[in-house]
């Protein structure tokens, strides 16, 4: 699920940056506040075998195909949301600078897709709530079933939002023609599959740990639940964020028209308000010169622009030139290369 | 070779491309990663139709390829982990945008052809620029540059730790993996009666060997203050590269080269 940098317009990955960087800042106030050094070996320990453990194939009975650990998860049932959420921001930083998984601009996107929601909705809203209720009655074997429930719902939900996270994230930056329902239907039955299989393993590992060291995972000691009561508090504003970014960039990749206000103005209806009011479209708005230069740069830096076909009015000539003048930039970069070892091989031989 | 063993094979490469001497390498870290930012910035800004704007963008990474002796060989190996997605995504376009938009003879080139091409492109210069970062910074000056753009001390050190330890954790993860499969030839992968055991093991020796690491951190004296990386001031020269990159992106970003100098051939 980790996203190139082709598949984001800078403006989206701008954003992503924005609300990932905001999460991580509230994450690192909180450990701040904490006080507790000695996370950080732990942390970083954790985050490299969680790293490391991404790459073990685990066999599928039956399907002949094997499935990977979901790392937002566990790190989350392991060291808590905030630290967890910091440790995945690390691993999915390392994959991109050093594996080339997910780019550089894509990587507020990725840590959105896969650390938040792993993170703190599947900690705040799937962990913790299921580990501290009553389901499945008392005991150790009841304490086990929630284990098992909480990684399998956790991994579900939390890879369903990534996933159509990705499919929103990439519509909204134009870059495929493919509808944004299709490339919904596309995306999430792959990943309920995915996150099936991620919630068994996430389980099973989860259960070892449980049976081993319980005091490691996060609200399974008893004593724990004494704050549950204002668990309500944080799942409300959780949830209220999450309703927000879903539905802002929904609303948004929606309005495929023209926004309220150009639609109002000028194709309301059949007849158009701009119409009824004698308005053209091309020559509304104040006329001057300074507005003119102003378009014009406008059109040159825009990092949204309406993907519309440059020049599309321009003969095919231009086009040609085009074509020509990439082939003579790929000349360039020939003899760029051609230079480049020439004055090797000479600072070798001398 | 498994999976983690190929891993650590392309960190040890990637760490000794990073020390190597030349040009490029000896820049500034913070002049690099603000270069490489603009860069993606302004490739991935390009229209999805305008290919002809974005292939001039190439020179910039071929340059540097040149000026830091880094073999273009080891970048194109990690496409294959870009380019699937990319490609997924991209391979639509021909499919829903079927406006012929050239004739190349006969041949006629839909925008959604021009589209995905463009898509591609953008792919793949993208990693060419942060592989070329990566290759010529080793990853303690690529810390203490984000700690000068005030990047928070707790998640550096934490992508600094992280990175020490990755290779160990992978190490030790490859040679269980061997091991378990020499007990269970012919085995794809972990078998399910293993897979809480398997992990959960060194799971839980991590958690121990990561107090056995605080604790040795204490012991040399660590008190919530990581030392970074001595790097080199910030000279006049890495200022003049920064600014020269942007501004030769700007002129990439604005001016139609390859129209330019497609021009001065076809009439």
């Amino acid at each position: 699920m980790h996203m190139a940098d082709a598949l984001l317009a800078p403006a989206v990955a701008a954003t992503m940056y924005v609300a990932s960087g905001t999460a991580a800042g509230i994450s690192i106030h909180k450990l701040k506040q904490d006080d507790e050094p000695q996370k950080l070996p732990v942390m970083a320990v954790t985050a490299a075998l969680v790293f490391a453990g991404q790459m073990i194939n685990y066999t599928i009975p039956g399907t002949g195909s094997s499935g990977h650990m979901c790392g937002g998860m566990l790190l989350s049932a392991l060291l808590g949301p905030q630290a967890g959420f910091l440790s995945m921001i690390v691993i999915l930083a390392i994959q991109c600078l050093f594996f080339a998984d997910g780019g550089l601009m894509a990587l507020g996107a990725n840590i959105w897709n896969m650390a938040f929601y792993g993170c703190f909705v599947g900690y705040y809203l799937i962990w913790r709530p299921i580990m501290r209720s009553n389901w499945f009655g008392e005991g150790k074997s009841a304490q086990r079933t929630r284990i098992i429930a909480a990684s399998i719902i956790g991994c579900i939900v939390t890879l369903q939002l990534g996933a159509f996270s990705v499919v929103l994230e990439t519509s909204l930056s134009g870059i495929t023609e493919l509808p944004f329902g299709a490339f919904v239907a596309l995306m999430q039955p792959i990943h309920l599959a995915i996150g099936l299989v991620e919630g068994l393993i996430t389980s099973a590992v989860l259960l070892f740990v449980y049976e081993s060291r319980p005091e490691l995972l996060q609200c399974v000691n008893p004593e724990e639940s004494e704050t549950s009561k204002r668990s309500l508090k944080t799942v409300v504003a959780i949830l209220a964020v999450v309703a927000l970014v879903v539905g802002g960039g929904l609303s948004l990749l929606a309005s495929s028209n023209p926004d309220g206000l150009e639609w109002a103005l000028f194709g309301n209806a059949e007849e158009g308000y701009a119409e009824n009011m004698g308005l053209d479209e091309d020559n509304f708005g104040v006329s001057s010169k300074a507005a003119d230069t102003a378009g014009a740069i406008q059109e040159k830096t825009s990092f949204l622009p309406d993907y519309a076909f440059a020049d599309n009015d321009t003969p095919a000539g231009t086009t040609v030139s085009g074509i020509v003048g990439a082939a003579m930039v790929a000349g360039i970069a020939v003899l760029i290369c051609v230079a480049g070892g020439f004055f090797r091989k000479k600072k070798k031989a001398a | 070779m498994n999976k983690m063993q190929k891993a650590i094979r392309e960190l040890a490469e990637m760490d000794e491309m990073a020390v190597r001497s030349s040009p490029v390498h000896a820049l500034h870290p913070l002049s690099k990663l603000i270069a490489t930012v603009i860069y993606i910035l302004v490739t991935l800004s390009f229209d999805k139709y305008d290919l002809s704007g974005l292939v001039p963008m190439v020179l910039w990474p071929v340059l540097l390829f040149q000026l830091s002796g880094i073999e273009v060989r080891s970048c194109f190996y990690k496409l294959r982990i870009v380019l699937p997605l990319v490609m997924a995504v991209g391979l639509f376009n021909p499919f829903f945008d079927k406006t012929v938009v050239l004739q190349l003879g006969s041949l006629p080139v839909t925008g959604g052809v021009i589209s995905m091409l463009t898509l591609m492109l953008k792919g793949v210069f993208c990693l060419m620029a942060s592989f070329l970062l990566m290759a010529t910074t080793p990853i303690d000056n690529l810390c203490a540059a984000l700690r000068m753009l005030h990047v928070p001390k707790l998640l550096v050190t934490l992508l600094l730790l992280t990175y020490r330890y990755v290779g160990v954790m992978t190490e030790e993860l490859a040679v269980m993996t061997d091991a378990y499969h020499l007990r269970a030839p012919g085995q794809k992968g972990i078998h399910i009666s293993a897979w809480g055991s398997f992990l959960g093991q060194l799971l839980l020796r991590s958690m121990d060997r990561a107090q056995e690491l605080y604790s040795s951190m204490l012991l040399r004296g660590y008190h919530q203050h990581f030392h970074y990386a001595d790097i080199p001031p910030f000279r006049t020269r890495d200022a003049l590269y920064m600014a020269g990159c942007a501004l030769f992106f700007l002129l990439l970003r604005c001016v139609r080269i390859a129209q330019i100098l497609g021009g001065t051939l076809v009439r």
